[in-house]
């Protein structure tokens, strides 16, 4: 396993997620791991409890998760999310955008690819899970 | 048209450079072919039967002159002199190198176009009515909508690893000139009682393996929410739509498994969340974008033309559509020469479309989805300089709408994906009804060609279709008949067993003989196919 | 006989395997019988080749043609612009490929 990327400053949980269906039945676990086929709606009444979000990607191609992401920041969750799996440095700048802020590549991703991949693109073009101001309302600011 | 600001032109520059940097890796094997592939595809770039093809994207079908003269010098600098205008208003070139691609990308964006989403399990290109902004009948240009969302589905960050491709088309009218609700979403510019426009959206319509047309899921959303409504559409598929089978991963499996109520109910759930989270671009954007549309000033002139000239009088009742300014038309350049390749055009023509476009039709052209150009408002007065200067590049076919006028994908010829060649075919069906004189007789039939399952042919909505097979390795094609991407869409029925090359292009004759001996006065061929059936087609074809 | 294809990576040329490098022309394609598939992983390694595979193939009048349509169109070119396929001027290509 490579290592953790992370874009906060609090202290990383040390224990391991638990699944969505575990979580939902002993319900006092604080970090929870999403498959693609998993309601991450279904988490929503326990958000406040849960410190860590590990939304996994069995493989890249499977869009799944990054509707996840966005469904649990639009509910409001601001604990830790990590996407966790097959996940391409060409992908990170994306996955931020949906909510993500930590990642946990199954293969380390080159420094300096990932620094020019978070630095590529100057403007969005639409409003999502991040604090980026979009395009069309830089235009009618 | 549309013209990028300062930050359409950054982020076009950006995925340039993002390309080259993706390549790079590629040539230096730090990426497999498995991981690159899916970043080349989304800018466009395919590996086909005989070396990489490019897409290009044009978006809603739009360009002016000095964009259709970059495209023919693309053709010469980097392929071999030509390309090919497809079924979904884009060109493709078909030998590019991947070394050169970034740099192809570059002179591209020089002139505001690209490649983006142009392939991949992401929001395609937005397609629309080729006569948008010029039609008659038109409520309003579909145009800056098309553009809207273009622009909110250009890098989406949620919508870029679909289960399968998106193709979402807009229109403004009566007419469908656009297979509206073939695509994925189509989407109708619309007024309610009130007089206030909004619109219709139609979900999960497609081609391919499983033909369907798409059920209207909603009949109005106000025009202050296209862009959430969208969204809503888009979650809703990506959550639920269907990643075991590839050939049960387009949004219509998913409509059709669910049912298009509760499809609906669940978009209509995710829209009232949506709604609160603030991603709808204000109405003042919407304004932005239209006043790049606005009419381009046409004068009064005269609304008649000396047609002693038979060849003329032919091609100006063929190829030139009623403009809403009564002394314009909108003019169609034929890209289906007798015998010619569909599609196909050469740098030559295409320095010579963007030349004619900058003459007579305020620089602007059209590509249909019918894979010819059109220049959309040329003076009446100006069409017999127009037409001299077409025929005399062999770009004068007057053949709109007529069995002439076929599409046909690349196939075997091309594509890595075929099963049968289509190219020969059209040509053969286009010589052998020039030869025998029956294509005026025969009017409006729209013939379409497609290689393999995928239907980039559209032949499922073809008046006849025809659809290659592999038939123990040898080429089969099957026929269809029945179809409409219009407004009266249907889609068409197969025949029975397929034909051989040369027997395909006999039953192609065969069907046209049923329908000049049944028809009544007025009906067009696919009228007397649905008032007298299948059955007297089957009966002259096998019995 | 097996034939070893793929594409160049960098230009996407077709080529084929002639047993120590690659060839455009299918005349300098060798039988890669059972060692295809170890091959075409070791050349896709190396990056001398792009998505190779392995394609059924015959020897007629000396030469190797495949025995699928469409890896013979592969191997010449467009059916339909004969000026643009590796044998513009040889009239009975048209005929080795259908
Ligand atoms: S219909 Fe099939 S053969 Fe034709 S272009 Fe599409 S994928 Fe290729």
């Amino acid at each position: 396993m490579a290592e953790i990327i992370r874009f906060r400053d609090d202290e990383p949980v040390d224990h391991p997620a638990v699944t969505v269906d575990s979580f939902l039945d002993q319900s006092n676990a604080n970090a929870v791991r999403v498959e693609p086929g998993d309601d991450a709606r279904a988490l929503i009444p326990h958000l406040a409890q849960l410190h860590l979000v590990e939304v996994n990607f069995p493989a890249f191609g499977d869009g799944r998760g990054y509707s996840s992401a966005r469904v649990l920041r639009e509910a409001g969750y601001d604990g830790e999310l990590r996407a966790v799996g097959d996940v391409l440095v060409d992908q990170v700048a994306y996955m931020k955008r949906c909510g993500f802020d930590s990642f946990e590549p199954d293969t380390t991703l080159d420094p300096d690819t990932l620094g020019a991949a978070l630095a590529r693109w100057p403007e969005v073009y639409q409003s999502a899970a991040d604090t980026r101001q979009p395009i069309w309302s830089k235009r009618h600011a | 048209m549309y013209l990028y600001d300062k930050y359409d032109q950054a982020m076009v520059d950006a995925r340039v450079e993002e390309f080259r940097d993706q390549a790079r890796r590629r040539l230096e094997g730090k990426l497999t072919e498995d991981q690159f592939k899916p970043l080349r595809l989304m800018n466009g770039l395919y590996l086909q039967l005989h070396a990489y093809m490019l897409r290009v994207a044009i978006p809603y079908g739009t360009l002016n002159g000095a964009q259709m003269h970059a495209l023919a010098d693309i053709a010469d600098k980097y392929d071999r002199g030509y390309g090919h205008f497809t079924t979904r208003q884009n060109i493709q070139y078909n030998w590019i190198k991947l070394e050169e691609a970034a740099d192809l990308l570059s002179d591209l964006a020089k002139v505001e176009m690209h490649a983006i989403q142009t392939s991949g399990n992401c929001i395609r290109n937005i397609s629309s009515d080729h006569f948008a902004g010029a039609a008659a009948d038109e409520l309003v240009d579909p145009r800056p909508y098309a553009e809207l969302l273009r622009q909110w589905s250009s890098f989406h960050p949620e919508f870029s690893y679909l289960p399968r491709k998106f193709k979402i088309a807009v229109i403004a009218s009566d007419k469908d000139r656009a297979a509206m609700r073939l695509h994925d979403i189509g989407i109708r510019i619309v007024q309610n009682e009130a007089g206030e426009p909004g619109a219709a959206f139609y979900v999960g319509g497609g081609m391919g393996r499983t033909p369907m047309i798409a059920p209207c899921i909603r009949e109005f959303v106000p025009l202050d929410q296209l862009v959430t409504y969208s969204e809503a559409c888009l979650r809703v598929y990506n959550r639920y739509g269907r990643r075991d089978n590839k050939y049960k991963a387009r949004i219509k499996i998913l409509v059709h498994e669910l049912g298009a109520e509760e499809y609906t109910r669940q978009v209509e759930e995710e829209f009232a969340h949506l709604q609160q989270q603030g991603i709808e671009p204000p109405l003042a954007e919407l304004e932005r974008l239209k006043t790049y549309f606005a009419d381009p000033p046409f004068d009064d002139g005269p609304k008649t033309v000396d047609r002693s000239d038979p060849d003329f009088a032919l091609w100006v009742d063929r190829n030139t559509i009623r403009h809403k300014h009564d002394a314009h038309v909108s003019a169609v350049i034929s890209l289906k020469p007798i015998g010619g390749i569909p599609g196909d055009a050469s740098a030559d023509q295409m320095h010579l479309m963007a030349e004619l476009a900058k003459q007579y039709s305020f620089d602007e052209l059209r590509v249909m989805h019918t894979q010819n150009i059109v220049l959309p408002h040329v003076r009446i007065a100006d069409l017999p300089a127009l037409w001299a200067r077409l025929d005399e590049a062999g770009l004068g076919a007057p053949n709109l709408d007529t069995i002439e006028d076929i599409i046909a994908c690349p196939g075997l010829d091309y594509c890595s994906l075929a099963n049968a060649r289509s190219i020969p075919v059209a040509q053969k069906i286009s010589e052998r009804f020039s030869a025998n004189g029956k294509t005026a007789a025969l009017g409006e039939l729209k013939l379409k060609i497609s290689g393999c399952i995928n239907a980039c042919g559209h032949h499922h909505a073809g008046h006849i279709g025809i659809l290659g097979v592999d038939k123990k390795g040898v080429e089969n094609y099957q026929l269809l008949l029945g179809g409409s991407e219009a407004e009266d869409v249907a889609l068409g029925k197969i025949t029975g067993p397929g034909f051989s090359e040369d027997g395909i292009v006999d039953a192609v004759e065969t069907a046209a003989d049923v329908y000049l001996r049944e028809r009544s006065d007025g009906e067009r061929f696919l009228d007397t196919y649905r008032r007298i059936g299948i059955d007297p087609f089957k009966e002259a074809l096998y019995g | 006989m097996k034939l070893l294809t793929g594409n160049d990576l960098k230009t996407g040329a077709v080529t084929w395997w002639t047993g120590h490098d690659w060839s455009i022309h299918i005349e300098d394609a060798i039988n890669a019988g059972d060692r295809a598939d170890e091959i075409a992983r070791r050349e896709e390694a190396a990056r001398r080749v792009n998505a190779p595979y392995a394609v059924d193939a015959e020897q007629r009048d000396g030469k190797p043609r495949p025995l699928h349509i469409k890896e013979r169109i592969r191997a010449l070119g467009p059916t339909v612009r004969p000026d643009l396929t590796l044998k513009p001027a040889d009239p009975d290509h048209r005929e080795w490929v259908i």
